[in-house]
């Protein structure tokens, strides 16, 4: 397959996109010694070849605007256009971070209706709409459960633990704060093993991080003893949002006992993934850390929407960015909390629930096999391919490269990891019927081809802009940057 | 029913195949015992249309006049393609490039920035992003700390004019690994060299231009460093990098590590986020570098292609021993600005550098040549400049932004003991002749 040569190798010497190019100014007044000797290595191509190079470029990315994305624990779900063309508005574009606030109502009233919204769907107290996704979230929840601690004396607190199974996110977090993770056996039906967790708790016990939905896809049953065992400790209770899809409008994590959680915006409340971010990761809060909330926040006093910061919130974790997270992804989940109302939210679970279930049911059927058949599907699911695995020499991996053959993208692959071989699948509320079915269909004629022709997976994908990338070459001979003789 | 696809007949269907007869019994794992949700505060859902007419409101209501802060954030040109290209969907709706055959758009253009960010800053890597100016600078500090072999110090100097808001971020973020951030007072605006003996050091933080706009004898800091052993963490604005001189050349040895903010690289002020962030370092201290790395490698037909690689560092693989806790990172925002450095180009970034740096100075010796106010530091600037008004900066800024509609800069008293009566000024190339002159006549009428 043809490669798409970089956007250097189009370069020459004095070409350039005019319209784009201001009169230079003078920097007579620069003294030398501060100035750059030799030009950077940067692109001199004209306009179209830019627009070209990148639009062909786009050609060779899968994405849910072009394919089902069934990805476990991303919540693939389409992102409304019309979110984007709300935040891309000049006001708010144009808007800089230290405008002062008596000109930037327009904005704030944004924010402090999301706060408003996600304080209710998460049934909590407050919400912060500081952290920039999903992992910062996780750290300044477990930042705010350090500082509870601390603020009561209880100094010793120095462990966190998660369960086995759990993102990865939530153990490196942890460390960034400073404690040490501990792993809690998950049960053979996917349930947190609660006499492990008994022993587990303690004096040392800061807190726990659990996804419910679990990461085993499944409605963890144990939640209001664990949150008792923990409390009892005097641990308190992280919730991770990545699941949060599965239980829009179903129940709140307030009320399973959670005193601390983040969303992920690009997950729940729809906003692009944009290849890798950017992405927004609120908290929420109940009363005991509203305390310590990462600022600033929106609230009102006189009828004005104003900031509130360290006056206000005097025991804050601090700011987690330069100015207040990212504000354009923020406006986009109202916009997106807008149009679904709360008649909108309360269908968000039941359908992502309805297509999981169903298409879990249909592979069943189909032979394949459910990692936790007993239980029932949440927003995901996961199958196991180990049989095949075993029967036809074709690990999870090669089914994943051969479904895109197929256009669609592969599930999640090998995670969690005590389920060996599997796929997580995610096939989120807005795919329709036929979508599902089609996978199905897929999946059926992939294991067809494992059992008769087992290389039409191994030497997958034979369709796509690239056959299989050598990643261990990409490890052992590090290319990261483009050089004139490279070529 | 917004964005969701089912017809009655689908649902039906569905649910016969699950074996069920409502959607409710697929929840019936919930425990009873815990209350359901009540959505009932929250209004009901509206159209697009409505939901337009009620945001494009709230916007407009926020417009303003031209804008002269900077402080971290800049009003910059954006040519129209770059966010046409950049809002595409298949660059728009895919998530991180793990199954890179599905992927390979996203990879290159990655690898083109990570090609772009090395040069311009004089390193040998890039990383593709971290989420802005703040994390990135908190991130170089604890790579800084993984990185000093010569000492078990978590010492870390910050020189006195960096960005006060990256760093009370960094603070936050760095605040429960047992770090030390020594701040120095600068002097006369500036950081003054061995002045202070702060023992072993792991790493010292100076920013170029500093965020008064000076510029810093950064290749005396950058020796000093060394000569103290400890790793020299350059915060910069990679727009200016077209003209001034890159950290990997500062003094003898360069720079070790060098962070900062993307903004002015095709993205929106948008109330300062979304942008991204930045990390480039020397090759020998690649794997301590947190976040996606692209490498380009081979298929198996033996075409070129592009890959995420060293991901042994990060949280999916690592786990409690990642780098970072880094996932989700600012993708998009690295595509806009990718595209954006391809058509602005090499003439083109240098151009907006010298005309952003043309246009402050054209203000700041307008003002200066009244007589009513006066530069704050002497010495070169570059591109932002610091103003001393003889008076109360805040209310002189107030008074501009209500009544005129004018943006005046940033009132430095906000963040500095004792810089009250100064503004720090900043006029893109953006800014035509006639909003420069408005702006000067202007400021000059509320101080007279």
């Amino acid at each position: 397959m043809k490669s798409e040569a970089t956007i250097f190798e189009r370069s020459r010497t004095n070409r350039a996109a005019g319209a784009q190019v201001p009169e230079a100014g003078s920097l007579a007044d620069i003294p030398s010694r501060f100035l750059r000797e030799s030009a950077p290595l940067l692109p001199e191509v004209s306009e179209l070849q830019a627009i070209r190079h990148y639009t062909n470029l786009s050609h060779q990315n899968f994405a849910i605007d072009r394919n089902f994305y069934p990805l476990g624990s991303c919540t693939m779900k389409y992102n409304p256009r019309g979110t984007h063309r709300a935040a891309s508005q000049p006001g708010f574009l144009n808007r800089h971070p230290l405008t002062p606030v008596g000109v930037s109502q327009g904005t704030l009233e944004c924010l402090f209706e999301l706060q408003e919204i996600l304080t209710i769907v998460t049934g909590m107290d407050a919400v912060s709409l500081a952290p920039m996704a999903g992992a910062q979230g996780e750290l300044a929840g477990l930042l705010m459960i350090r500082a509870y601690h601390q603020s009561r004396g209880d100094e010793d607190r120095d462990e966190i633990i998660v369960p086995t199974a759990a993102h990865g996110t939530n153990p490196a977090t942890a460390t960034m704060c400073g404690y040490k993770a501990t792993e809690i056996r998950v049960g053979a039906d996917g349930d947190v093993d609660l006499d492990h967790l008994r022993q587990l708790v303690g004096p040392k016990t800061a807190g726990i991080m659990l996804t419910n939905p679990s990461t085993c896809a499944v409605f963890e049953r144990q939640i209001v003893e664990m949150s008792q065992i923990v409390h009892d400790a005097g641990g308190l209770l992280y919730y991770d949002g990545a699941n949060l899809n599965a239980i829009l409008g179903k129940v709140c994590p307030g009320d399973m006992g959670f005193d601390v959680l983040h969303l992920n915006l690009h997950k729940t409340f729809a906003t692009p993934h944009g290849g890798g971010g950017p992405g927004a990761g609120p908290v929420a809060v109940n009363g005991r850390l509203v305390p310590f909330l990462p600022i600033p926040i929106v609230g009102q006093r006189n009828g004005q929407f104003e900031w509130f910061g360290e006056e206000e919130i005097p025991k804050t974790i601090g700011t987690l960015s330069a100015f207040m997270g990212n504000v354009g992804i923020l406006i986009r989940a109202l916009a997106y909390s807008m149009m679904l109302g709360r008649n909108g939210m309360n269908r968000v679970a039941d359908f992502a629930t309805l297509n999981a279930n169903y298409l879990a049911m249909e592979l069943e059927r189909a032979g394949f096999k459910l990692a936790y058949p007993t239980r029932k599907a949440t927003h995901e699911f996961l199958i196991t391919l180990d049989e095949e695995a075993k029967q036809f020499g074709v690990r999870a991996m090669d089914f994943a490269k051969r479904l895109l053959d197929f256009d669609i993208h592969a599930p999640t692959t090998y995670f969690p990891l005590l389920v060996p071989e599997c796929f997580l699948i995610e096939p989120t509320e807005t795919e329709t019927k036929e979508q599902l079915d089609e996978f199905v269909k897929a999946m059926m004629q992939i294991r067809a081809e494992a059992e008769t022709d087992p290389r039409m997976l191994t030497e997958a994908p034979h369709h796509q802009f690239k056959k299989r990338l050598d990643e261990v070459k990409a490890a052992r001979e590090l290319d990261l940057v483009w050089k004139p003789d490279s070529d | 029913m917004p964005f969701i696809p089912h017809t009655r007949a689908d649902v039906s269907e569905m649910l016969a195949s699950i074996g069920v007869s409502h959607v409710e019994e697929l929840f019936s794992e919930i425990p009873e015992s815990i209350e359901r949700a009540d959505l009932f505060a929250i209004p009901l859902g509206i159209s697009e249309m409505e939901m337009l007419r009620v945001l494009s409101n709230r916007a407009r209501q926020d417009e303003l006049g031209p804008c002269f802060i900077g402080a971290g954030c800049y009003d910059h040109h954006i040519p129209a393609a770059v966010w046409d290209l950049a809002s595409r969907g298949e660059f728009l709706t895919p998530y991180t490039p793990y199954q890179a055959e599905a992927s390979q758009g996203t990879l290159q253009l990655l690898y083109e920035f990570q090609t772009m960010m090395s040069s311009l800053t004089g390193m040998d890597v890039a990383n593709a992003s971290v989420y802005d100016g703040g994390s990135g600078l908190a991130e170089a500090i604890l790579m800084a700390i993984r990185c000093n072999r010569n000492t078990k110090s978590k010492r870390v100097v910050i020189c006195g004019a960096v960005n006060p808001f990256y760093l009370r971020a960094a603070r936050t973020l760095v605040g429960s690994q047992g770090v030390e951030l020594v701040h120095c007072e600068h002097v006369g605006g500036r950081h003054a060299v061995g002045l202070d003996d702060f023992g072993e050091v792991a790493a010292v933080v100076v920013q170029q231009p500093n965020f008064f706009g000076l510029l810093e004898n950064v290749d005396e800091i950058t020796d000093w460093a060394a000569s103290k052993k400890a790793l020299l963490i350059a915060v910069v604005n990679p727009m200016t990098l077209a003209v001034l001189k890159p950290p990997g050349d500062w003094g003898e040895g360069g720079a070790d590590i060098c962070c900062g903010d993307g903004q002015p690289l095709g993205v929106p002020m948008s109330s300062g986020g979304p942008s991204f962030g930045f990390l480039c370092t020397r090759i020998k201290y690649v794997r301590q570098m947190p976040g996606r790395i692209v490498g380009r490698t081979t298929d198996s037909g033996g075409s070129t292609g592009y890959t995420l690689t060293l991901q042994a560092r990060e949280q999916h693989i690592r786990r409690a021993k990642a780098t970072s806790n880094i996932c989700t990172n600012q993708g998009l925002l690295v595509t806009a600005a990718t595209i954006y450095l391809s058509i602005i180009g090499l003439t083109g970034l240098s151009n907006v550098a010298s005309a952003s740096h043309a246009n402050t100075r054209y203000v700041v010796d307008k003002l200066c040549a009244s007589g009513l106010v006066s530069p704050t530091f002497d010495g070169s600037y570059f591109h932002e400049c610091a103003i001393n008004l003889h008076r109360d900066a805040q209310g002189v800024f107030d008074e501009l932004t209500t009544k005129h509609k004018i943006l005046a800069g940033f009132p430095l008293g906000e963040a500095f003991d004792g810089l009250e009566s100064s503004l720090l000024v900043c006029a893109t190339e953006k800014r035509s002749q006639e909003e420069l002159d408005f702006f000067c006549r202007t400021l000059l009428e509320v101080l007279n």
